[in-house]
């Protein structure tokens, strides 16, 4: 193999899986380690910067950072992540303004925004920072979108909702609420320099054409809808019997809710395996843990209705099969139809895209899946002054997603109000800093925890059930927020390899807990990772290769479960190893 | 600082056939400098552990006064272990393994311990061709006490401090060739490659196993100057030959053409396959054995690998007659066979 380029800033940004995975490449271990010194301003502020919702973010986050913590491939669980990042946002001092300077002067450029969710919220943020004046439209009374409407308040209580919201809001956006745009001409005509679009995936899917749909519409309701509605307190009771249709984080909102709501009796209805379920595996435990049932193979057959009355449902048993490449085809079970007696059905099972309101005259295209043609890098539709974000650009995500390409759009809208290439996009920022303080010590904690993931406490179940607004989890408090911190594998910390100083005396191989230290004679990739002291059998996590040695071999380190201890480096007599910290921040708009 | 080592191993780390991992192997974490020689020669009697499937609680690891002798510490935590005085690590040793001739002995001692102060005990270990696998880790100077010249220090080679070295040498592995130890060979810690079937070979086999690893001190003794930095030895090694270890129970699965190999079968059954051997060069002839190292030492190369070995000569427990099984498990019918007994030992004495 050729020796790893560690110029490239994305070597090492892949060892740190945490931030990798993120799509907005938040600097985790770096948050981690202030709180886990008590230094939760910082830890929020970087946050911010990042991902902008920090204490939304620590609640609801789809955490695809978790699945990839490197503690994961040497124990059972990762770092709470999310978790800690709610520990941030709980413990930071309240006087604190983490708003930055807004420049009075404006460049005198003015943008659209339509929808005003976390994507739109995101660009407002980066380009208010750079003088440019932002209009916000959304049909609702408030800004959020769905994180507002459709999370339910004991999962993100509306106090932390708004402080995140109004921050930006407050920076200097013009809103314009309970505005619904029917026609994207509407906005076209007042000569934006460039419109952001986000205004979501906001059509819950129905099942129109199951037996029983029309006569049961008094009792039927589309998830999402419903939980709008109950929000805005049109809906404040349930019947006792309610079934939920779906398996995704939405149901999960739903049969919880429904739970509050004086719903005795609620249970969830899967088509799949649950194996096959797109809801987090949280979100699943939280609601067993409330006494619903989660049951799956099962697939909608009918609304039994009597008397003009919906009675309950009719279910098919399915079982899941898998071809070879993977694919799933649920068939029928070929057992008798299961009747489940119910009040109400809400329906999550899916959301979808709608433009209603952008016709073909607005020159933007449309692919065969009702979606607008997007460029996936930098945004841009096919007019060229409009953009998309969030779920409006690709179909349905998360809000991590959104803020992401919130990010992405306004370096893009920053570029081209500058006249320039929107390819030119701007390079993360990087550092590499040794944490060298001492013969054995480091800036750096190196010891490494063995301690395991703890359980956030909640509040007693008797009493959220009763009050739909209690937020159900406590949070880490501080001192649980610190050790939990400490379990972080600090893997921005970096083993740094200099060969030219090396003596291949191999006290870094000696010393490696999880033996990912090699010196062998160099080949290719599979011959290498054939050869190497422990299996380097995980493909996605690269090998750090050197140069040749004086006795032609070459130093191999497999990345997969270093666990940033520094020993190697803490045993080399000549510092060839080195421990230092790598900073990568993704780049935001207006930076060059 | 890191005082311990961290709990966590990889995750698909094998087991050997005794149902051990190599973490089973291991001791504490070392307190000696950074890039310490001896850590390699301890990691390469872990790996030789590990690979021969020995068990932990069948070991005793003795040792005398010096780095080196630091080193049990290090590895097999889980094994006997007795840390003695200065330059007497034989002497425990002896009485250790007439105590039990079952367990497997391995001796840790450097070139003071060895060539200076013990050296005594050393010569008469040798003779007398106990069952042990004297291991000296050779770094040519007394790192303990700021790296003064041993008696392993080559005439001319010079230390950290600057001054040649105006004394002949003693090669600890003449003598031992020389003064009776069955089985002799010399590594270098920074070839774990040729060390471990080195220790597997000692570990098998049945008498004086010696092997002095060079193993370079990068605190005082690793200058440009000296003979045994680990730069010096890598440019002037030489191997005698490269050779297989096969365990007893394992099948050879190697073809060697007939006239390339020569095949020496330990005592217990075990086998080294020796490759592209001249008859020049046979590593059972204690002069030849002794020649080859002379040849290379004249060249100004350091002659590495197995040197001599012969599995046919008694160790101490077969020259004394000593009883076959452990003292602890001896009863008291063993030890009071009874008067008639001792009539007929006392009436053959008449």
């Amino acid at each position: 193999m050729k020796p790893t380029n560690i110029e490239n800033p994305e070597h090492f940004h892949k060892v740190i899986d945490c931030q990798f995975a993120c799509p907005a490449h938040t600097p985790v271990p770096e948050y981690i380690r202030l709180i886990s010194q008590g230094k939760y301003d910082e830890a929020y502020a970087i946050n911010w910067e990042s991902n902008v919702f920090p204490g939304i973010l620590g609640r609801i986050c789809d955490r695809p950072c978790e699945p990839a913590c490197r503690r994961t491939r040497v124990e059972e669980t990762p770092v709470a992540i999310c978790r800690l990042k709610r520990v941030a946002a709980d413990n930071k001092n309240q006087a604190t303004s983490f708003t930055p300077e807004v420049p009075d002067k404006k460049n005198g450029k003015k943008i659209g925004l339509i929808g005003g969710g976390p994507a739109s919220l995101t660009v407002a943020r980066d380009l208010l920072l750079l003088g440019y004046e932002i209009d916000l439209y959304d049909d609702q009374s408030k800004a959020g979108g769905f994180v507002r409407t459709q999370v339910p308040s004991f999962r993100l209580p509306e106090k932390v909702l708004n402080e995140e919201i109004d921050r930006i809001l407050d920076m200097g956006v013009t809103t314009f609420f309970d505005t619904y745009v029917d026609n994207i001409k509407q906005i076209v005509d007042k000569n934006y320099d460039a419109i952001f679009v986000a205004t979501g995936a906001p059509r819950g899917r129905d099942l129109p054409d199951l037996p029983g749909r029309i006569d049961g519409n008094e009792s039927i309701f589309i998830g999402i809808e419903w939980l709008a509605a109950v929000l805005y307190r049109h809906v404040t009771s349930t019947p006792q019997k309610v079934i939920v249709l779906g398996g995704g984080n939405t149901a999960m909102d739903c049969c919880r809710m429904a739970r509050r709501l004086g719903g005795e009796d609620v249970q969830v209805f899967v088509r799949s395996p649950r194996s096959d379920m797109k809801a987090s595996p949280w979100e699943i435990e939280d609601a067993e843990e409330e006494g619903i049932p989660i049951v799956d193979n099962h697939s909608p057959l009918e609304f039994v209705i009597k008397d003009g009355k919906l009675t309950g449902m009719n279910f098919e048993k399915m079982t899941a099969t898998y071809n070879n490449d993977g694919r799933r085809t649920l068939v029928p079970a070929g057992e008798p139809s299961v009747f489940v007696p119910c009040d109400l059905v809400l329906l999550a099972v899916g959301q979808q895209n709608a433009f209603p309101w952008i016709t073909s005259e607005s020159g933007i295209e449309m692919n065969k899946r009702g979606l607008p043609i997007v460029d996936k890098v930098t945004h841009q539709s096919t007019v060229p002054n409009i953009f998309f974000g969030g779920d409006a650009a690709f179909g349905p995500k998360n809000v991590i997603t959104a803020v992401a390409h919130g990010h992405q759009a306004a370096i893009s809208i920053d570029l081209f109000c500058r006249g320039k290439s929107l390819d030119d996009r701007p390079a993360p920022s990087t550092s590499l800093i040794s944490q060298k303080l001492d013969m054995h010590d480091w800036l750096y904690d190196s010891n490494v925890s063995e301690d395991k993931r703890s359980a956030v406490p909640t509040i007693d179940k008797v009493k959220s059930l009763h009050d739909r607004l209690l937020e159900v989890e406590l949070g880490y408090g501080k001192k649980t927020g610190h050790k939990e911190a400490m379990r972080c594998l600090n893997c921005d910390v970096e083993t740094v390899f200099d060969y030219s100083t090396c003596i291949e005396c191999e006290s870094c191989v000696d010393v490696c807990p999880v033996s990912c230290i090699n010196f062998t004679e160099n080949g290719d990739e599979e011959d290498l990772r054939d050869r190497l002291l422990a299996p380097a059998d995980n493909r996605d996590q690269p090998l750090y290769v050197s140069a040749i040695l004086p006795t032609d071999r070459v130093m191999v380190k497999d990345e997969n479960v270093c666990l940033h201890c520094g020993l190697c480096a803490e045993r080399c007599p000549t510092a060839s190893w080195e421990m230092m910290k790598f900073t990568y921040n993704s780049a935001q708009a207006g930076k060059k | 600082m890191s005082h311990a080592h961290p709990n966590f191993r990889h995750p698909k780390q094998p087991e050997n056939d005794a149902g051990y991992t190599r973490r089973d192997y291991e001791g504490a974490i070392s307190t000696l400098c950074a890039g310490c020689g001896h850590d390699s020669t301890t990691n390469a009697i872990i790996q030789a552990c590990f690979e021969l499937n020995v068990e932990p609680h069948r070991v005793v690891k003795i040792s005398g006064i010096g780095c080196s002798s630091k080193t049990p510490a290090y590895f097999l935590s889980r094994s006997h272990g007795f840390n003695s005085v200065h330059g007497r690590m034989p002497s425990i040793a002896t009485g250790a393994n007439m105590a039990n001739r079952d367990l497997l002995y391995i001796g840790i001692s450097g070139d003071g311990d060895t060539a200076s102060i013990g050296m005594g005990q050393f010569a008469h270990a040798l003779r007398r061709n106990l069952n042990l696998n004297y291991i000296c880790m050779n770094n040519g100077c007394y790192g303990l006490t700021k790296g003064q010249d041993s008696a392993t220090a080559d005439r001319g080679s010079a230390s950290k401090k600057g001054i040649p070295n105006p004394y002949e040498s003693i090669d600890l592995c003449e003598l031992a060739i020389e003064l009776g130890a069955s089985y002799v060979a010399r590594g270098f810690s920074g070839d774990k490659k040729q060390l471990v079937p080195l220790l597997k070979g000692a570990m098998a086999h049945n008498g004086l196993a010696f092997i002095d690893v060079i193993s370079p001190c990068v605190t005082f003794n690793n200058t440009a100057s000296s003979t045994k930095s680990y730069h010096y030895v890598r440019e002037h090694i030489e191997t005698t030959n490269t050779f297989d270890f096969v365990p007893l129970q394992q099948e050879i699965l190697t073809h060697y053409d007939e006239g390339t190999s020569q095949e020496v079968t330990m005592h217990d059954g075990s086998i080294i396959h020796l490759h592209k051997v001249d008859s020049s060069k046979d590593l059972t002839s204690r002069q030849k054995a002794v020649n080859n190292l002379e040849k290379e030492k004249e060249k100004g190369r350091f002659l590495t690998g197995l040197l001599y070995v012969n599995p046919q000569i008694e160790e101490t427990h077969d020259l004394i007659n000593s009883t076959l099984y452990p003292l602890n498990t001896l009863t008291e019918e063993d030890l009071c066979p009874g008067s008639e007994i001792l009539d007929r030992i006392n009436s053959a004495l008449r």
